[in-house]
């Protein structure tokens, strides 16, 4: 095999360090017992014990949670429903295209775009009825709005890898649509969904601009939390808080990619 | 033509377009209740969507499709009785070889017992009856086929299609493969359909079978009848080997580059072409009778149970038994005999 040169080796682990020695900073001074400054003092998790008797803290977790999880599902029934519907259904060419744009849209567009797009749809829709005030409604339908398209664009790559093939030989066996959705598509396209749901499950947990922009005063998020007490200065709890949403990001992202890894019935490739 | 053929299929006047491109151009076909029928043509000629017609899974532009007496020209893929075994086998990855067998008659909602004593005896038939438990990517590409063909089967169809079935095996298993094909068939009594560019494929399996060109049914019969008299020089090259003689009508046969030849048919046109197998012409030392042609040996090419010889003038493709050796240079005499000629259609 072909070594690889040295500077390419050093460029990779530069790199590397350069994303996660930060991280692995914020963890490490998470169980420093030092109030501030970056002198090690000794190792506690008393850090850890103060954030979960913070009840502001505990609320703003709470409420990620709760929007995550909310927003999360319905994306996901959305998203794969609007993958399976522009993937199967015989668009002509042109609209397919169309339709291929409007999806990506959400994808590519600056969070603030978006954001403020939403802030104005929510002050006309206010005039209608005071459920559109600020708060976790309007925080859900704005995540919704960024999470099914990336649902959508993950459920569809797994359509296009499926094909064809067994939705017809399928049919040729006599399945109705309702026995072809449950006994073919849904069990080959659950790796999909797990992931896209997963990936649209992190997006909304640290998602600050959306969230900034469509909260109430009794709907704080753990990011805007964060965001208001690092303006107050960085204590150790914001390190403890960083390194716990940290911990549970990477689990989902392992997990997911663990998922996608396995093939169609759930067994690993050899 | 339907008091004749009950259990059989009828199809009548399809035509296909995908947008511009007409895919079949009144295609009209009888296939016969028991029999084992091959659509034979080119990549792209129009046989899988015309399969693909047959099976519900495409609709045609007009046309009739009649099975066993009954139109199904508009009758969705759900309910016709019609099964096919894919070029791809199309297997579904997430289902035990056993639930493959069974998916047809599980979505009928056949009882279990029923289900079940049905499957194993497809199974037993086929020689899977140990991969039941199996997943479909556990198995080798004739296995794959063999679980297809039984997914097909169980639901006892009347009439089962099948999309280039052997295309995803290797030369050696695929001569295995067309004659168990044939035997199932048999066997079972069952109408097959299949379609195919490989021509052995198709003289191997076939009770009759059609030769298609460009969305057109050229030709259709037994095999030995599309073989022994083509109809086009398409048909002719296709389906085996064959040498074409440019031909001016003369009375009682033909002028070519060989002199005059006496031909048993009259031609219909006044300059055509004339089509003669390799392995009919006569070759020896002694001038025969009649259309008799000197040539001389420019190529030997061995081919294990025969030669093919290439002679000019010409240049003539002959196909002779091994144990007649020819060397380049050698002046022989050819016999292409009346008898062995046939008249193609085309106008030259």
């Amino acid at each position: 095999m072909k070594r690889t040169h040295p500077i390419i080796t050093s460029l990779a682990l530069l790199t590397m360090g350069f994303l996660y020695l930060p991280l692995l900073g914020v963890a490490v001074f998470s169980v420093n017992s030092a109030r501030r400054g970056l002198v090690w003092k000794e190792f506690t998790f008393d850090w850890y014990i103060r954030l979960f008797s913070n009840e502001r803290i505990l609320e703003a977790a709470w409420n990620t949670l709760l929007l995550a999880v909310i927003s999360t599902i319905l994306a996901t029934i959305l998203g794969t429903v609007l993958a399976i519907g522009m993937d199967r259904f015989p668009w002509s060419k042109r609209t397919r295209n169309f339709l291929d744009i409007v999806l990506h849209i959400p994808v590519v567009i600056p969070d603030i775009i978006l954001a403020a797009a939403l802030v104005v749809a929510f002050g006309l829709l206010r005039v209608v009825s005071s459920l559109f005030d600020p708060g976790l409604l309007n925080m859900i339908i704005g995540h919704i709005t960024f999470q099914i398209a990336f649902v959508a664009l993950v459920v569809r790559s797994r359509l296009v890898a499926i094909g064809r093939d067994v939705e017809e030989a399928a049919r040729d066996l006599f399945a109705g649509n309702w026995y072809l959705l449950r006994r073919v598509i849904l069990p080959l396209l659950m790796p999909g969904i797990v992931a896209g749901a997963m990936l649209a499950f992190t997006l909304s947990l640290d998602d600050f601009v959306i969230s900034f922009f469509t909260a109430g005063p009794e709907s704080q998020t753990l990011p805007l939390y964060i965001f208001a007490a690092v303006r107050r200065g960085v204590t150790p709890q914001i390190h403890a808080l960083s390194t716990l949403i940290m911990i549970i990001t990477v689990i989902i992202a392992i997990s997911t990619e663990r998922l996608t890894r396995k093939d169609l019935f759930g067994r690993e490739k050899k | 033509m339907t008091s004749e053929n009950k259990g059989g299929l009828i199809i009548e006047g399809i035509n296909k377009r995908f947008g511009d491109v007409e895919v079949l151009k009144d295609v009209t076909l009888e296939v016969r209740s028991g029999e084992f029928f091959t659509l034979l043509g080119p990549s792209g000629c129009g046989k899988t969507t015309l399969l693909r017609i047959i099976a519900g899974l495409e609709l045609p532009d007009t046309g009739r499709i009649n099975l066993c007496g009954q139109d199904i020209t508009s009758l969705p893929a759900t309910k016709r009785q019609v099964n096919t075994v894919f070029q791809s086998y199309a297997l579904f990855p997430h289902l035990s070889i056993f639930e493959n067998v069974a998916f047809g008659l599980r979505s009928r909602k056949f009882a279990d017992e029923v289900v079940t004593e049905r499957v194993e005896k497809r199974l037993e038939m086929l020689g899977l009856l140990d991969m039941g438990d199996r997943y479909p990517d556990q198995l080798s590409g004739g296995q794959k086929q063999r679980v297809a063909l039984a997914r097909a089967l169980v639901n006892e169809p009347e009439i089962l299609l099948l999309d280039e079935p052997m295309s995803a095996l290797d030369a050696k298993l695929r001569a295995k493969v067309q004659e168990d094909l044939r035997r199932i068939q048999r066997r079972l009594g069952r109408t097959f359909l299949m379609v195919t560019h490989d021509q052995s494929e198709a003289l191997v399996c076939s009770d009759r079978l059609a030769v298609m060109h460009e969305g057109r049914v050229i030709q259709y019969g037994h095999p030995e009848e599309v073989y022994d008299f083509p109809k086009t020089r398409f048909v002719a090259e296709f389906l085996g080997a064959a040498n074409l003689i440019e031909a001016k009508k003369v009375p009682g046969g033909a002028d070519t580059r060989y002199g005059i030849l006496r031909l048993d048919e009259e031609p219909s046109w006044t300059r055509g072409l004339l089509a003669i197998r390799p392995e009919w012409i006569r070759i020896g030392e002694k001038q025969p009778g009649e259309n008799g042609v000197r040539a001389r040996v420019s190529e030997v090419i061995y081919r294990g149970t025969s030669f093919d010889l290439w002679l000019e003038p010409g240049p003539l493709r002959v196909r002779t038994s091994s144990y007649r050796h020819f060397r380049p240079g050698d002046e022989v005499w050819l016999e292409l005999a009346a008898d062995e000629l046939t008249v193609l259609e085309d106008d030259a």
